[in-house]
Parts: structure tokens; sequence; C-alpha cells
């Protein structure tokens, strides 16, 4: 089975983010990046289906300019196969990302493809599910567990009661959540081994995918701060400041 | 034209997010319809249709709706939605599965996770995080939005609107079943709907020792929270975790323990009115949004707490 990872280039998940002063957006200059903790998820598990000999193939495709080149050796570090970069300048939505997937699911026919939940930059949680639907495939959303069962797939998710399992039939589109696995750090033999596996560079044109934004940024702000409180000396005067100060016990 | 409102529901009990996104939708100019999806859900109908300034309920009874599985609910709504301006679902995991699917299929691009409504066409949601805020205008014919419903309060009942039954014949071969789901039995009131949270992270060391956040929350009237790490470790069940990725919450009273204030936990819950935390790192960056620290080990704080309250 051939599997597609779609994997996006995001702000390291340990900086916080800078607010412009012209409100135009966060300052991304000489910040740290890093491939979106759920794509690593997503790339991780391709390798493991590998591994486990019921995944051929992993190949790893990155939409954005050629900084997501380095994000695409990060994956292929981890154990992927091949890279796809599709080189844009363009800033994408969620919509646009996938009808460029899905036309290049429409070239490679992966019986599989695994996404993140959700960027942690836009924090949409869109793609995997537009891309189900433009391309008619069933989708496992959140996923914590998947175990293909000959041409079935097993997905359980997290949802807000608990868990629930669901059967798709492949062709699927299934998106990771936090708990699916624990990403293996790239050996340094990997590293090396990554530089010289293909990355196909393919311009955003050949895709004839509409990139006129209809959601437009306005402004951005930065949310009202908190600003801290005091600290209490023990229980009792917490609870005090609860009952008498606060006045949210009673 | 109107907007469609897609009700969060259980098939026999209306969700309380169904009230709120009624109260996002006073920012739009419209009537409000409320569509319940689901099988055997009249019990629910009757619920929407008392809320306030609803004025049409659209019940949509079948099999194929029972889990609300993505596929069905998208096919349903794409159905319904040459009538409205806008759709609007709860940004749950029940949402967040089907709305993109609809917009996907509607050509258009979706909005996700609003915390403030300007105008028919203008919305405010968090990126990064909730670390900064965007306001943005879509110039889509049909608005596609999810709501954060911690952001909206629930609007009254007393309302006694029209419920119509509307077929669906689902046309779509079965290609995602239902295989089955265990549900987190709990007595306390639901996580995003408490006034008040305490929420244990990793410095809990052991899922038996939330034992002794229960004695705490029985007495406020709580639901029981954790961090990404106590969820990871296996303390407690995944639909605890507040945060970025988990729930988003903003009760009255939020108390932190054994957490140290990660940006993506602070995400899920610093929108809180009160926020006490209890830590025995007194640099730990919970500190920073707290209203009330109190430093020191959990296991003396929180038997003290219990007692003292
Ligand atoms: C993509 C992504 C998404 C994420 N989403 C979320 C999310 O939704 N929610 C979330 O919570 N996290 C999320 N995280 C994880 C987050 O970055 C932190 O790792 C996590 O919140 C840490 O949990 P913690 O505070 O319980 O653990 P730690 O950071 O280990 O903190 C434990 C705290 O307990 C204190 N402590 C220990 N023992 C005691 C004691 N006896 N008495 C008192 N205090 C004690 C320590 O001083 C410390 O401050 C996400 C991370 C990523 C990369
Ligand atoms: N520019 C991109 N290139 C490749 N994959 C992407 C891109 N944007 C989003 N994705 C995929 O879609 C997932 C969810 O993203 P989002 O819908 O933006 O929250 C990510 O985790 C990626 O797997």
């Amino acid at each position: 089975m051939k599997i597609l990872v779609p994997v996006k280039r995001v702000i390291d998940y340990n900086v916080k983010v800078r607010v412009k002063s012209d409100e135009s957006g966060v300052d991304l200059a000489n910040t740290k990046m890093a491939l979106n903790p759920f794509c690593e998820i997503a790339v991780e598990e391709a390798v493991r289906l590998k591994e486990k000999g019921i995944a051929t193939e992993v190949v790893v495709v990155s939409i954005g300019n050629k900084a997501c080149q380095e994000q695409i050796r990060t994956a292929l570090a981890l154990g992927a196969d091949r890279g796809v970069h599709i080189d844009t300048e363009c800033n994408l939505d969620s919509l646009m990302v996938a009808k460029i997937l899905a036309k290049l699911v429409e070239q490679e026919q992966p019986e599989l493809v695994l996404l993140g939940k959700q960027s942690i930059d836009s924090d949409n949680n869109q793609t995997g599910q537009m891309l189900g639907a433009l391309t008619n495939m069933p989708q496992g959303t959140f996923a914590s567990e998947i175990i293909v069962d000959g041409a079935r797939i097993q997905v359980t998710r997290e949802v807000d009661g608990g868990l629930q399992t669901l059967s798709l039939s492949l062709p699927a589109v299934i998106t990771t959540d936090l708990r699916l696995n624990e990403p293996r750090y790239a050996s340094l033999p990997n590293i090396m081994k990554a530089k010289r596996k293909p990355i196909a560079v393919m311009p955003v044109s050949e895709f004839n995918v509409d990139l006129t934004p209809k959601v437009n940024v306005v402004k951005v702000v930065t949310p009202p701060q908190r600003t801290s409180g005091i600290k209490v000396n023990d229980v009792a005067e917490l609870v005090d400041k609860l009952k008498n100060e606060a006045k949210v016990i009673s | 034209m109107s907007i469609l409102i897609i009700a969060e529901h259980d098939n026999t009990q209306m969700k309380p997010e169904t009230g709120k996104l009624v109260q996002a939708a006073r920012g739009l100019s419209g009537e409000v319809h409320i569509l319940v999806a689901g099988d055997a859900c009249s019990a629910v109908c009757n619920e929407v249709a008392a809320l306030d300034d609803v004025a049409k309920v659209l019940q949509v009874e079948h099999a194929s709706l029972a889990h609300q599985l993505a596929e069905p609910m998208a096919e349903l709504v794409v159905g319904l939605a040459a009538d409205y301006t806008h759709i609007i679902a709860a940004a749950t995991t029940t949402g967040k599965n089907f709305m993109p699917r609809v917009a996907a299929l509607l050509d258009v691009s979706q909005i996700s996770d609003i915390i403030a409504i300007d105008n028919d066409n203008t919305f405010v949601r968090p990126i990064y995080a909730g670390n900064a805020i965007a306001t943005v205008t879509s110039s889509e014919a049909t608005h596609v939005l999810t709501v954060r419903t911690s952001a909206f309060n629930g609007v009254s009942t007393g309302g006694d609107a029209n419920i119509e039954k509307v077929d669906f014949n689902s046309e779509s071969p079965l290609k995602s079943q239902f295989v089955s789901v265990t549900q987190t039995e709990s007595e306390r009131p639901e996580l995003t709907a408490a006034n008040v949270v305490i929420s244990g992270g990793r410095g809990m060391q052991n899922g038996d020792n939330f034992a002794l956040l229960e004695g705490i929350a029985d007495k406020l009237g709580a639901a029981i929270g954790a961090s990404r790490a106590a969820v990871d470790a296996g303390f407690v069940p995944n639909d605890m975790q507040v945060g970025q990725t988990g729930k988003i919450v903003a009760p009255q009273l939020y108390i932190a323990v054994g957490i140290s204030g990660a940006i993506q936990h602070l995400a899920g819950m610093k929108d809180s009115k009160i926020i006490v935390a209890i830590n025995k790192d007194e640099e730990a960056p919970i500190f920073q949004v707290a209203d009330y620290g109190l430093v020191g080990d959990l296991f003396d704080i929180l038997p003290q707490l219990e007692q003292a309250l």
C-alpha cells in the first residue's frame, strides 16, 4: 500500500509568536521553524506501517516556498521514501491546499493519505476533511490508533466524549491526534541517507487551482493579556480570597 | 436568506453548545433555522424548538445519521445549503469533523473556531494557540463557520419554533462504518459546561492520585480536566485534556494543579474568570496567568483544601 503524507512547515511549537506592530500578521522573521507536530506523527505512523510490511512506499508532500524542503528532508530522515515539493509563494488556505492535494492524489493514487489533524499556526483543522470530500474518500479524523485489516482500515478516534472506532474502506483519509504514536528522533545515518532521497519539485501552476483568497485578514492583534495576580501563603488565605474577593465559591 | 445552525446532541438530549450557537448567530442578520440530524431524535427537536429566537427546526432522522458521521452529515447539509447565507456548527469534535467536508463540497473556505462576529462577513478567531487574534473578512456567498462555544453564553428558553420533518435518503455507499464508542462515564458536569474546573497535570504522578481532585470537585460541583502530559502518561482518558488541541474551557474558576503552564495548555483555559495555580515550582509559567498562586506540594495542599471547603 502506498501512503501519501502531506506535511507543513510551521513555527516551532516552543516559540511564542509576536504580533507585528502594524497588525498585519505575526512576525516570523528569524523564528525557528519546524515540521508541524501532527505531521510528524503522521510521518511516524506511515513509516511504522512500512516497517510492519503493510506499506510499500511513503511519499511526503509539502506545499509552500522553497524553505519547506527542509521539512521534507526531516520527514525523509524519519524514514519516508521520497518527497514532492509543490512550489508557491502564495498564502494558501486549507481549501486551496486540499484542492492541490486532491490533484496529487489523482496522480499518485495512494491507498491511504495520512495528515495532521491541525496546523499549529492557523489552527484550522480542515485540510484532511476537505481532501476526503474532494476525492470522495471516507475519513477518520483525530486518530489515536489505526489497524489495517485487509481492504479496510479501523480507526480509533479521540472524540469529546471518549473514543470512537470506525471502519473505513480504502482508499481513505486519516488525520492524526497526539496519542497515535511518539515520533522517533532521526539518527545521524538516516539524516545522511535522507540527503540522497529524491525530492520532485513542481510549480503550483501545474495543478490549475485558483489561489485567489476569498477570506482576507483585516488585522491580527495580541489577545488581552492576563496580569499575574498574587501569591497566597496558605490554603486558608486561598479559600478566603475565592469566597470574599473573587466571589467564585460560596 | 437565513442562517442554518447544526444542533449538537446525542439523539436523546440537546447539548448546551446549541444554545450558544444561537447566541453567536444574534450577531448576524437573518432568521435562524436549526438542523437536528440524528436517529430517533424527536426529544432533541422539542428542546431545540424551545430556544429563544429560533424560527424553524429541521428534523432529519435516518439510521446513517445516528452517530453524525462526517460523510452522511456533509451530504445532508450540502443538500440544504442553497437556502442559507451562513452554516454554523460548534467547534466540537463532531463539528470539526463534518464541517470542512461541507465547505469543500460547496467550494467555500471555512472559518474555524470563531470567538466573535463583527458583521455578516467579518469574524474573529484565535490563531497560534490563541497567542494572536485575527479578524478576517470573507467574500464567499455561503459562510461555513465553526464556533468556539466557550466564547458565548447560551440563550434562554421560552420559544416555540415549528418543527419540520425533512427526508434524507443517503445516496452514497457506506465507505465509513461505525464500529463502537467508549464513552467516559461521569456523574460530574461536562468540562465545557462546568462553572468550576479543577485540572491535574504531570505533577499528579499517577491516575490514582486524581482521587485527590475528586473530593474537591465534589464540594465545588466541578468538572475534572487534565494536561496533555497527564493524558499521555495514561493517568486519565483523552477527553479530559484541556488545551490548544483538547477542550477549550472558560469557567468562573479554574484550578490548575501540578501543571507547568505550557502555551498549549494556556490556550485552553486562559479565558477563565479566575485562575488558581498550585505548583511546587514558584517559577512555573502557570503563575503568570494565575489570579491566586499557591506554591507548595500538591500532596500537602489538596487534602487541606478539601477540608477547608
Ligand atoms: C502540538 C502540541 C499540542 C499540544 N496540546 C496540548 C494541549 O491541548 N493541552 C496541554 O495541556 N498540553 C498540550 N501540549 C503539551 C504541552 O506543550 C506541555 O508538554 C504539557 O502541557 C505539559 O503538561 P504538564 O504541565 O502537566 O507537565 P509538566 O510541564 O511536566 O509540568 C508538571 C508540573 O507539575 C509540578 N509539580 C510536580 N510535582 C509537584 C508536586 N508534588 N506538587 C506541586 N507541583 C508539582 C512541576 O513543578 C511542574 O510545573 C501540546 C504540545 C504540542 C507539541
Ligand atoms: N501547505 C501544506 N502542505 C502540505 N500539507 C499541508 C499544508 N497545509 C496543511 N497541510 C496538511 O493538513 C493538515 C491540517 O492542516 P490545517 O487544516 O491547516 O489545520 C496538516 O497537519 C498537514 O498534514
